[in-house]
C-alpha cells in the first residue's frame, strides 16, 4: 500500500478466520445486521483494518462508504490497532468526581504515550470510556477485560508491570 | 427440555414453589453476588472458593453455590448470603470462603465477624426470610419490585425464575386475557416509562395495537448510554427473564411476533445471561411458535449497540437497529406508527419492561397503590458519588432526596459537606440542599430543573466545582452529538467553549448571558432529547450556584480546587519543617530545599497536581 497520512495506510493482512467468514454469511441476509457484522471483525482483529471494511463491503454489497459511516459514528469501532492490554480508564461521572481524569493523565504518563498511541513493546494502549457500570467502585479501570476499582495513581505501576512480565 | 404446556409449566412451577431448592437435599445454599461490581472486586474467587472448599472439607454434596444477580449494596460488595441461615455478608474476601464452610455448613455456627455492622458498631439482626431486605439503613426505605429477584434467584437456570412467579403474567395473557385486557390492567398500575421521559406506557401500548399492520415490532431499549447509570444492566444481570416475559406480553398485546433488544455492547455479562435465558424460554416453549400450545408465536433477537448515547433516543435506536448511523428522526411519525422499517413498533425500556409481570400477577391497583398521584410504583437510582453506601436502590415514588441521600445513602463521605445531587445525568440538572426535602417523581424533578432520566443519582460534595462538573457534562454532549441539526451540533460546542473559558480564569458576566441564551435555543429548537436537555446542567448550575460562576469570572478562584488553571500550591515559610515529604512526591521535581529548612515550590514547573498540599503533614502547603 502506498504512503499515507489517513492513519489507515499501515498494511494488515486480513484474512478472514472461517468463523467470522460463516457469521458473515449467515448475518448478511438479515436485515440491518451490518453493526453485528463489524462487532464480531472487531472482535477477530482487535479492531476494524481497511482491507477487512473493503472485504466486508465486498461479501456483503453494502458500499464501502455507508460502512465507514457506520464505523466512524460509534465509539466503540476502532480503526487502529490497540495495544496487547487495553487500558480502559472510566470517566463515567462517579468515576470523573473521584479522580478519573487525573487517572488517564497518569496511566498515559507512566506507560510514557499520547492518545491513540501504543507503547514501543506494542503491550499497552490508553483510551478513556463512558462508565463501565461499577459506579460503587469508583474511579475503575480495565485491563484486558480485567476491573480495577476503587484505584489510586500510586497503584498504577505496579499493576501495569504485572502485565509487563505476562508479555 | 421439551416444550411446554400450560399445565406442564404449572406443574414444574408447583413441583419447584417454596423451598425449590431444597428439593436437591442440599443443607445450605450459598448465594454470591454475581453482577458486574461484585465479580470485578473478585467475586469469582469466592465463588471459585466456596465451591473448593466445600469439596476439599467433604461437604460437596451438601452445600450449592449459586450466583445471583445485584443486591444493590455495591459499597459493601462482594455479598454473600447463606440459606436457610439467612445470614448476609459484607466485604467478603476469597480467603473467608474456608470459615464459612468449616464454620457454617459443618459447625452450624455463622460467621459473626462478616456481618454488617450499624455505624455504631452494634452487628445487625439478620431478615426473617429469604427475599425480605435485610434490617441494614440501607434497605430500610428500599422497596424491591422491578429488582424483586436480583439477589434472590440464579438468573441463570429459568426453574427458579419460574418458581417465583415467573411466566405467570404471561399465562394470563395468553388465555385468560385479550390484549385490550391487559393494557387496561397497565393503565390502571399508572405505569410510566423509566426510560426518562414518563410517557404512560399503556398509551404506548395501545397507540401501537390501534395501528393496522401485519407486521410490528417490540424493542426493548437496553442501551443505558447514561453515565452513572447501571440499573438497567443489574436488572439484566440478576433477572432476564422478567424482561423476556414482559417483550413477549407486549407482542400478545399489540399484535407483534418479533422483538429485539437493542443491548450496550460494553456489557458483555448481561449479553451472556441474556443469550442463556432467551436459548432457555425457547427450549420450554415460551418462545417461538406456538407458545405454551397456545397458538400465539413470538421471538426475541439480540442486537448490540456500539457506545453512542443518542442511540438512547427511541428514533436514533431504530436507526441503528436497522444498521445505520444513529440519528434521532423527528416525530411524529412516533414508532407506534412507522418505527423499525416503517414498522408499528413499541420501544420500552428495561426497567418498565420488569415492571410489567409483577404488575399482571399481582394487579394493577396494587401497582397503583405505590408512589405518588401522577408517578407510581417504584423508581431504581444508582446512588454514587461521594456518598457513604453505594449502590443500586429501588424506593416508591415520592421518597424524598433526603432520605434516598442521608438514610439510604449514609450521608457524605468523609463527613464532607453535602454541595448537590445530579439526578438524570446529561439531561439533568445539579440540585442544592434547599430541595432535598421534596417528594421526588416524574414532575417535582422536572420542576426543580432536572429530570428522571433513567435514575443516575450522583452525590457531590464541597470538593467538587459545579463549573467542572457543567463542563464535563458539555464536553461528553459535544462528543455524543450526532450532528445532525444545528442547535445541538453548534449549541453544545460554543457552550463548551464558553464553560473552558470560565474554568480557565477568562470568563465575563457577559458569558452567563450568552450560555443562557444558548441553552434556551437549543432547548426549544433541537431535534432529539439529546440536544433538548445538554444544556439542562449548565442552566441549572447557573441558577442555583451563580455565586460560583462569579468567583471563577471575578476572582479567578475555584473554591473546591477542581480548576487546575485558577490554582497554585506554595509552601508556608513559618510552618514548613523541611521534612522533605512534598519534593519525595513531586512528580514534576519542582520543589526543592534543604532537610530542615522551609522547601519552595518553583510556579513554573509546577503541575497542579495537589501531591504536596496531599502529602504534607504540617499544614505548610497552602492551595489558592
Amino acid at each position: 500500500m502506498s504512503e499515507c497520512s489517513c492513519g489507515h495506510g499501515e498494511e494488515v493482512n486480513v484474512e478472514f478466520p472461517k468463523e467470522l467468514v460463516s457469521f458473515i454469511n449467515e448475518w448478511k441476509v438479515k436485515q440491518g445486521s451490518l453493526i453485528m457484522i463489524l462487532h464480531k471483525t472487531q472482535e477477530s482483529f482487535g479492531f476494524i483494518p481497511r482491507a477487512a471494511a473493503e472485504q466486508i463491503a465486498l461479501m456483503t454489497g453494502i458500499p464501502l462508504a455507508r460502512i465507514y459511516g457506520v464505523i466512524t459514528f460509534y465509539h466503540f469501532f476502532k480503526t487502529t490497532k490497540p495495544g496487547k492490554n487495553k487500558v480502559s480508564v472510566c470517566l463515567g461521572t462517579a468515576c470523573y468526581l473521584k479522580g478519573g481524569g487525573d487517572l488517564i493523565e497518569e496511566a498515559r504518563s507512566v506507560l510514557n504515550i499520547k492518545p491513540d498511541e501504543v507503547t514501543e513493546d506494542g503491550l499497552f494502549s490508553v483510551e478513556e470510556v463512558r462508565c463501565v457500570g461499577c459506579c460503587g467502585l469508583a474511579p475503575v479501570m480495565t485491563v484486558g477485560g480485567e476491573t480495577y476499582g476503587k484505584l489510586t495513581k500510586k497503584q498504577l505501576p505496579e499493576i501495569f508491570e504485572k502485565y509487563k512480565a505476562r508479555g | 427440555m421439551s416444550k411446554l404446556n400450560t399445565d406442564a409449566l404449572n406443574k414444574l412451577r408447583d413441583g419447584a414453589s417454596g423451598e425449590f431448592r431444597n428439593k436437591k437435599g442440599y443443607t445450605h445454599y450459598i448465594l454470591t453476588c454475581g453482577g458486574t461490581a461484585c465479580q470485578s472486586n473478585k467475586g469469582v474467587e469466592i465463588y471459585e472458593g466456596l465451591i473448593a472448599e466445600a469439596k476439599k472439607q467433604g461437604v460437596g454434596d451438601k452445600v450449592q453455590v449459586i450466583k445471583t444477580g445485584c443486591f444493590g449494596f455495591c459499597e459493601r460488595g462482594p455479598i454473600v448470603k447463606v440459606l436457610p441461615d439467612n445470614s448476609f455478608y459484607v466485604d467478603v474476601k476469597p480467603e473467608d470462603a474456608e470459615e464459612i464452610i468449616s464454620s457454617q455448613v459443618k459447625g452450624g455456627k455463622e460467621v459473626d465477624r462478616l456481618f454488617y455492622k450499624n455505624p455504631d458498631g452494634s452487628p445487625v439482626q439478620k431478615a426473617a426470610a429469604h427475599g425480605d431486605l435485610p434490617p441494614i439503613g440501607f434497605y430500610q426505605k428500599q422497596q424491591r419490585v422491578v429488582l424483586r429477584n436480583c439477589g434472590i434467584i440464579n438468573p441463570e437456570v429459568i426453574e427458579e425464575y419460574i418458581a417465583n412467579q415467573g411466566y405467570i403474567a404471561l399465562q394470563k395473557s395468553l388465555f385468560e386475557w385479550k390484549p385490550d385486557d391487559i393494557i387496561n390492567e397497565l393503565k390502571t398500575s399508572g405505569l410510566r416509562g423509566r426510560g426518562g421521559a414518563g410517557f404512560p406506557t399503556w398509551m404506548k401500548w395501545d397507540a401501537t395495537k390501534k395501528v393496522a399492520n401485519d407486521i410490528k415490532y417490540v424493542v426493548c431499549n437496553a442501551d443505558e448510554g447514561d453515565p452513572g447509570a447501571y440499573m438497567d444492566r443489574s436488572t439484566i444481570e440478576g433477572d432476564p427473564h422478567s424482561v423476556i416475559e414482559a417483550m413477549t406480553i407486549c407482542g400478545r398485546a399489540i399484535g407483534a411476533s418479533q422483538g429485539f433488544v437493542y443491548i450496550r455492547a460494553e456489557y458483555p455479562l448481561a449479553v451472556h445471561r441474556l443469550e442463556l435465558a432467551l436459548a432457555q424460554a425457547k427450549d420450554y416453549g415460551l418462545l417461538g411458535n406456538d407458545i405454551l400450545g397456545s397458538g400465539f408465536n413470538f421471538d426475541i433477537e439480540i442486537r448490540l449497540g456500539a457506545g453512542a448515547f443518542v442511540c438512547g433516543e427511541e428514533t436514533a435506536l431504530l436507526r441503528s437497529l436497522e444498521g445505520g448511523r444513529g440519528m434521532p428522526t423527528p416525530k411524529p411519525p412516533f414508532p407506534a406508527v412507522a418505527g423499525l422499517w416503517g414498522k408499528p413498533t413499541c420501544i420500552n425500556n428495561v426497567e418498565t419492561l420488569a415492571n410489567i409481570p409483577a404488575i399482571l400477577v399481582r394487579g394493577g391497583a396494587w401497582f397503583a397503590s405505590m408512589g405518588t398521584e401522577k408517578s407510581k410504583g417504584t423508581k431504581v437510582f444508582a446512588l454514587t458519588g461521594k456518598i457513604n453506601n453505594s449502590g443500586l436502590v429501588e424506593v416508591p415514588m415520592g421518597t424524598t432526596l433526603r432520605e434516598i441521600i442521608f438514610e439510604i445513602g449514609g450521608g457524605i463521605k468523609n463527613g464532607k459537606k453535602f454541595k448537590g445531587v445530579q439526578t438524570g445525568g446529561p439531561s439533568g440538572g445539579i440540585l442544592t440542599e434547599k430541595v432535598l426535602d421534596t417528594p421526588i417523581d416524574y414532575e417535582s424533578l422536572t420542576q426543580m430543573g432536572s429530570m428522571m432520566g433513567s435514575g443516575g443519582m450522583i452525590v457531590m460534595d464541597e470538593d467538587d466545582c459545579v463549573v467542572d462538573v457543567a463542563r464535563f457534562y458539555m464536553d461528553f454532549c459535544v462528543d455524543e452529538s450526532c450532528g445532525k441539526c444545528s442547535p445541538c451540533r453548534i449549541g453544545t460546542t460554543q457552550i463548551l467553549k464558553i464553560l473552558e473559558k470560565i474554568t480557565h480564569g477568562n470568563g465575563d458576566e457577559a458569558d452567563l448571558i450568552k450560555l443562557e441564551t444558548i441553552g434556551k435555543a437549543m432547548q426549544k429548537a433541537s431535534l432529539c432529547a439529546l440536544g433538548g436537555t445538554a444544556a439542562n446542567p449548565t442552566l441549572s448550575t447557573i441558577r442555583n450556584f451563580r455565586e460560583e460562576y462569579m468567583e471563577h469570572i471575578h476572582d479567578h478562584k475555584c473554591r473546591a480546587g477542581k480548576c487546575k488553571s485558577l490554582l497554585s500550591f506554595t509552601i508556608l515559610e513559618d510552618k514548613c519543617k523541611g521534612c522533605g515529604m512534598c519534593a519525595k512526591n513531586c512528580p514534576a521535581a519542582c520543589i526543592t530545599g534543604e532537610k530542615k529548612k522551609p522547601y519552595t515550590i518553583d510556579q513554573s514547573k509546577c503541575v497542579k497536581c495537589g501531591e504536596c498540599f496531599k502529602n504534607c503533614k504540617f499544614d505548610a502547603v497552602v492551595r489558592a
